[in-house]
């Protein structure tokens, strides 16, 4: 009995630490918002809209931008913004995005 | 963070018993003005927890952006491309309220309308924009409408667009630019440039004169004095450490520390502060203008349970008073306001950005960005350093991505 109700306690613990881990994903990704659209759906076509795009995709391009073997006006400054740990967060969220 | 802290940064919200909040009551967020800060917080709380109630308090029934409004006066776009409608942000659940706000009771958790309703709140945001010291400029009062600041998007923009369309060949246009920290810091020399492109276009013999009472442009210094340089040789005179303490509009002439000057378009932008509901709720904390902050939050540091957004607030070091940060500020504010209203700790590292791009012709743009991170340390959310910066040149694609951008964060905030 004691074992379950620890289970349990230790089930809704992980549950409570995964929101909250999906609630700052999704605030990392709101800052690409303002450009990108809402959940990475752009509502022009100057931009890339980032809902759906692979996870890996996203890792590789935002690391291009920061090393400069991607040039850009202005994604290359802003990419250096983020920590490894941010850019893997960002591009899961925004890979989980339906289009 | 630890326990302790997080009760306190929670401390109101379970003071009120929204920690615990049971199926029957929701939690009420009211937000007070409908900008780029407070309809960004209330579309981001209805899309990231539905079971919260958004209500929104705004006094204008349409959206006016004063981000490209700079182009309206420069006769490279029209009011009705920088106006959206609030519908979009019904269709998220959100309740808009057509009103002014008149005073807030932080104790009794409620706002009161000019109509005389109530309303009750468990959180408070506050995007009040600015309200501005005209008691700072001796002959300001009376002088308007000859006298234009045109530093809120809205009529008058229309009225300057109209007095520079009426302004003969030959005629001088005076911006005066406040001492910093104001709005938009790179919105004067854009204006300049956009009234300038015109003048180029339609009368060429007009002069764009700006008194600035900085030492020097505020913001994207050079790109700018090369684009006027370059693009508008002879039509721009740009005079630093100008600050116009006194404007006459029968004489049409403003006075510095050092002269009077006259011209045929006064555009005197008044030093601001946080507009006033801000001021009777009671969260002004510095120089009797702005209103501090805790950035994981967006909470007022004077008053628990109020949260205030975008220019109002007490800027960052290295953080401009502008539309972009004002959505960040939105977004930060919003996860904050989730996670407190169901009683869980709010992300004790935020992270925000910005990019302003200045039209310095019809297609020409330049832009300045930053990335801003909390440090616990400093208990305040700094700029990355090595990350951000400015345009390597003016440039039409970033022309392009500014337009864009502009759609992009409309309808993040509004659609």
């Amino acid at each position: 009995m004691t074992a379950r109700l620890v289970a349990a306690a230790l089930a809704l613990a992980a549950a409570a630490a995964h929101a909250q881990d999906n609630a700052v994903a999704r605030s990392l990704a709101a800052t690409c918002a303002a450009c990108h659209g809402t959940d990475g759906r752009s509502v022009t076509t100057e931009v890339v809209p980032l809902a759906g795009l692979p996870k890996e995709h996203i890792v590789a391009q935002m690391k291009a931008f920061r090393d400069g073997t991607r040039p850009a006006t202005v994604m290359q400054q802003l990419a250096k913004g983020y920590t490894d740990a941010q850019i893997e967060q960002l591009a899961d969220y925004f890979a989980g995005r339906p289009r | 963070m630890r326990r302790r802290e997080f009760l306190k940064l929670a401390g109101a919200a379970t003071l009120a018993g929204c920690a615990t909040r049971g199926s029957a009551a929701k939690a009420r967020v009211v937000v007070i003005g409908a900008g780029f800060g407070g309809a960004t917080a209330a579309k981001y709380v209805a899309l990231w927890d539905p079971g919260i109630e958004v209500t929104v308090v705004e006094r204008g029934t349409e959206f006016i952006s004063c981000p490209i409004s700079n182009l309206v006066l420069g006769g490279n776009r029209t009011m009705q491309d920088i106006t959206r409608g609030y519908d979009g942000l019904r269709k998220h659940g959100v309740q808009l309220v057509s009103a002014d706000a008149l005073a807030v009771d932080s104790a009794k958790r409620s706002v009161t309308l000019a109509d005389g309703r109530t309303l009750a709140y468990d959180r408070l945001v506050l995007s009040p924009g600015i309200d501005f010291l005209y008691g700072d400029i001796a002959g300001y009062q009376g002088a308007e409408p000859r006298v234009l600041h045109a530093w809120k998007a809205g009529p008058q923009t229309v009225e300057l667009r109209r007095q520079l369309e009426a302004l003969p060949d030959g005629g001088v246009y005076v911006l005066a630019v406040p001492v910093a920290p104001y709005r938009c810091p790179p919105g004067p020399y854009e204006r300049a440039c956009q009234v300038a492109n015109y003048f180029k276009r339609a009368k060429p013999r007009c002069k764009v004169l700006v008194l600035d009472a900085n030492p020097d442009v505020t913001s994207k210094g050079p790109l700018f004095k090369r684009a006027w340089q370059e693009l508008y040789p002879g039509i721009i005179e740009y005079h630093p450490n100008a600050k116009v303490v006194a404007v006459d509009a029968a004489t049409m002439s403003v006075r510095t520390d050092f002269d009077t000057v006259k011209g045929d378009v006064l555009n005197v932008v008044p030093p601001h502060r946080a507009g006033d509901i801000a001021l009777r709720a009671g969260v002004i904390t510095t120089s009797n203008r702005w209103c501090d902050v805790d950035w994981r939050t967006m909470e007022s540091k004077a008053v628990k349970g109020i949260h205030v957004l975008g220019d109002a607030t007490l800027s960052a070091g290295g953080m401009p008073k502008s539309g972009h940060m004002a959505n960040a500020h939105g977004k930060v504010c919003a996860a904050a306001l989730v996670e407190l209203l169901n009683g869980r700790e709010p992300n004790p590292n935020p992270v925000m950005t910005n990019t302003c791009y200045s039209f310095v012709s019809d297609r020409e743009v330049i832009h300045v960005a930053s990335v801003h991170q909390y440090d616990a340390t400093q208990a305040s959310i700094v700029p990355v350093k090595g990350a951000g910066g400015v345009s390597a040149a003016r440039s039409e694609l970033e022309g392009a991505y500014a337009w864009s951008w502009a759609r992009n964060i409309w309808a993040d905030m509004l659609a």
